[in-house]
């Protein structure tokens, strides 16, 4: 005889097969969901969206330059201008961080005043300018220039700012002046990568006298009318369009005149790689990478690299007879 | 087994994430003020990143004896070599316009350009190999000697990231240590093996 045993669970309390399997593919969704998520957050964590943008001060009564000026004295270019977005969004500014979609985030919040300028050495007036001073020195002036990036990229970037001869003319460089060098402010509390062995800091670097006399070479102040954004090198840098970008150098506290060629950043950390004019040169090549061509920011694609950035015409006499292969 | 089935989904899933997520913002215009040299960073660094994870798989596999993560490696190795085969094609596309010729002589003049080249072409017969079939067909011995072709990839990868940075060469060494890390724990644990077993004393009492 058969006798059944009552099982130990009642039917109605087994989980259905059916219900059970539902449990597990909602679970293995959730699983899938989540991972799915943590990734994305991840990947958006790594390469944030950029900032919303901060007004700056305007300037007031700049110089505005002419069409015309293009052609004769390179004041302006007739290229389509890169956007504010763009110019405050990719920066080198290793004092902040090597990241250049990163710096306007770091900088964010960085005071550039109050702010000094000492101009002293070879000079027979030296002076320290309060950078309020600074600005009142000369009409502000719109120049509207190309900008190349060793790296191979440019922008075209409309600059306020005057010349530096004008600060210079006010210091009186002396008969033994044949330089120019420039400091950035050396700061680890306002620039975090400071502390880092990145580069030698502070950044410096150098013109020679008649470089820095030529009427492209201008202390800017600001871009697009504003005041110069941190993370472009506020409150004061230098704009030298006709050589690669880090010859243009950013928040300045220092300019002494020189008798002899002055180190410069770059070139202390490859002195095979950047040389100290480092004119912007489509046939000669960095040793890493071809600067034949650019990519100009805003367009898909490359553009030929011209001969000292297109300013050929205004500068070409600063080097004549000079072998700018040899002096890259 | 219907677990593995469905993890290789999530792996699979996780994986292609980042791709999505590329092409969403390059359909949105939001791929950051240079698009191209985002996009030839961004696949450069998944490769590395996948090929780490690669070659994560053994090791972690040997410590935690997790026999079954072993059936995740080839479709790791696979989108390694999928993101290195993005990397080139950016590059070959928006930076020499896949003109061969100038891509042929800028190899010939950037040797970091010749490693990274050297590194991805390394991977091709692995991809071609990483079927069943194939390892079948070659026997797995053998098959594991070709496919330690990789360690040659993931260095070259990483001395290829190394040259091309201008001074902040922090990133290029995380990647080196964790590589370094990754194939100097099969020197160990390949070490450890062959030691004669340790004598075991069994307490008595």
């Amino acid at each position: 005889m058969l006798i059944k045993k009552p099982a130990d669970i009642k039917s109605s309390e087994i989980t259905d097969k059916k219900l059970y399997l539902a449990r597990r593919t909602f679970m293995q969704g959730a699983a899938l969901v989540a991972t799915t998520a943590a990734t994305g957050y991840l990947y958006r964590y790594l390469n944030p969206p950029t900032l919303p943008r901060v007004e700056g001060e305007k300037i007031k009564d700049i110089v505005k330059s002419t069409p015309d000026d293009a052609a004769a004295t390179g004041f302006t270019v007739n290229e389509k201008l890169t956007s504010f977005d763009d110019i405050t969004n990719y920066n080198n500014f290793y004092e902040f961080t090597t990241d250049k979609r990163d710096v306007a985030r770091v900088s964010r919040g960085f005071k550039s005043r109050p702010w000094t300028v000492s101009v002293e050495g070879l000079v027979n007036k030296p002076k320290t300018f309060d950078i309020d001073d600074l600005l009142k020195l000369a009409p502000q002036e719109e120049r509207i220039y190309r900008h190349r990036c060793v790296e191979g990229w440019s922008m075209v970037i409309p600059w306020v700012g005057f010349p530096l001869l004008r600060l210079l003319n006010e210091v009186e460089p002396n008969s033994s002046a044949r330089y120019v060098a420039f400091e950035t402010l050396y700061d680890p509390k306002r620039f975090p990568e400071q502390s880092g062995g990145t580069l030698d800091w502070p950044y410096v670097e150098g013109l020679r006298l008649d470089e820095a006399m030529h009427p492209l070479a201008i202390l800017a102040t600001g871009l697009y009318d504003e005041q110069l954004p941190a993370q472009d090198g506020a409150p004061v840098r230098l704009v030298v369009p006709w050589k690669y970008g880090f010859k243009s150098i950013k928040s300045i506290v220092k300019i002494r005149l020189v008798k002899d060629q002055p180190k410069t950043t770059w070139n202390i950390a490859a002195p095979n790689e950047y040389g100290f004019y480092s004119n912007v040169n489509p046939e000669v090549d960095h040793p890493r990478w071809s600067q034949a061509r650019e990519t100009r920011i805003g367009e898909y694609g490359k553009r030929d690299t011209l001969l000292f950035n297109g300013y050929a015409e205004q500068v070409g006499r600063l080097y004549e007879g000079m072998d700018l292969r040899a002096n890259f | 087994m219907k677990e593995i089935k469905f993890y290789r989904v999530v792996v699979f899933v996780n994986s292609i994430v980042p791709l999505a997520l590329i092409a969403w913002d390059w359909y949105h215009k939001q791929l950051g003020v240079n698009p191209v040299e985002f996009l030839t960073r961004t696949t450069g660094m998944l490769t590395l990143i996948f090929l780490a994870i690669t070659l994560g798989v053994t090791p972690l596999r040997k410590v935690t004896s997790l026999q079954w993560l072993i059936q995740f490696r080839r479709m790791v190795g696979l989108f390694a070599f999928f993101y290195g085969f993005l990397h080139l094609t950016t590059y070959i596309w928006f930076d020499r316009s896949f003109n061969l010729k100038s891509t042929a002589a800028d190899i010939y003049q950037r040797p970091f350009i010749a490693i990274g080249m050297l590194s991805f072409f390394l991977m091709i017969p692995l991809a071609i190999t990483s079927t069943k079939g194939w390892i079948k067909r070659i026997g797995g011995k053998r098959w594991a000697r070709l496919h330690k072709l990789v360690y040659v990839s993931a260095i070259g990868g990483v001395v290829h990231f190394w040259m091309l940075v201008k001074s902040d060469i922090r990133l290029p060494i995380k990647f080196a240590f964790v590589i370094a890390v990754l194939l100097g724990s099969r020197f160990v644990i390949s070490n450890m093996k062959k030691k004669p077993p340790a004598r075991v004393i069994t307490p008595t009492a």
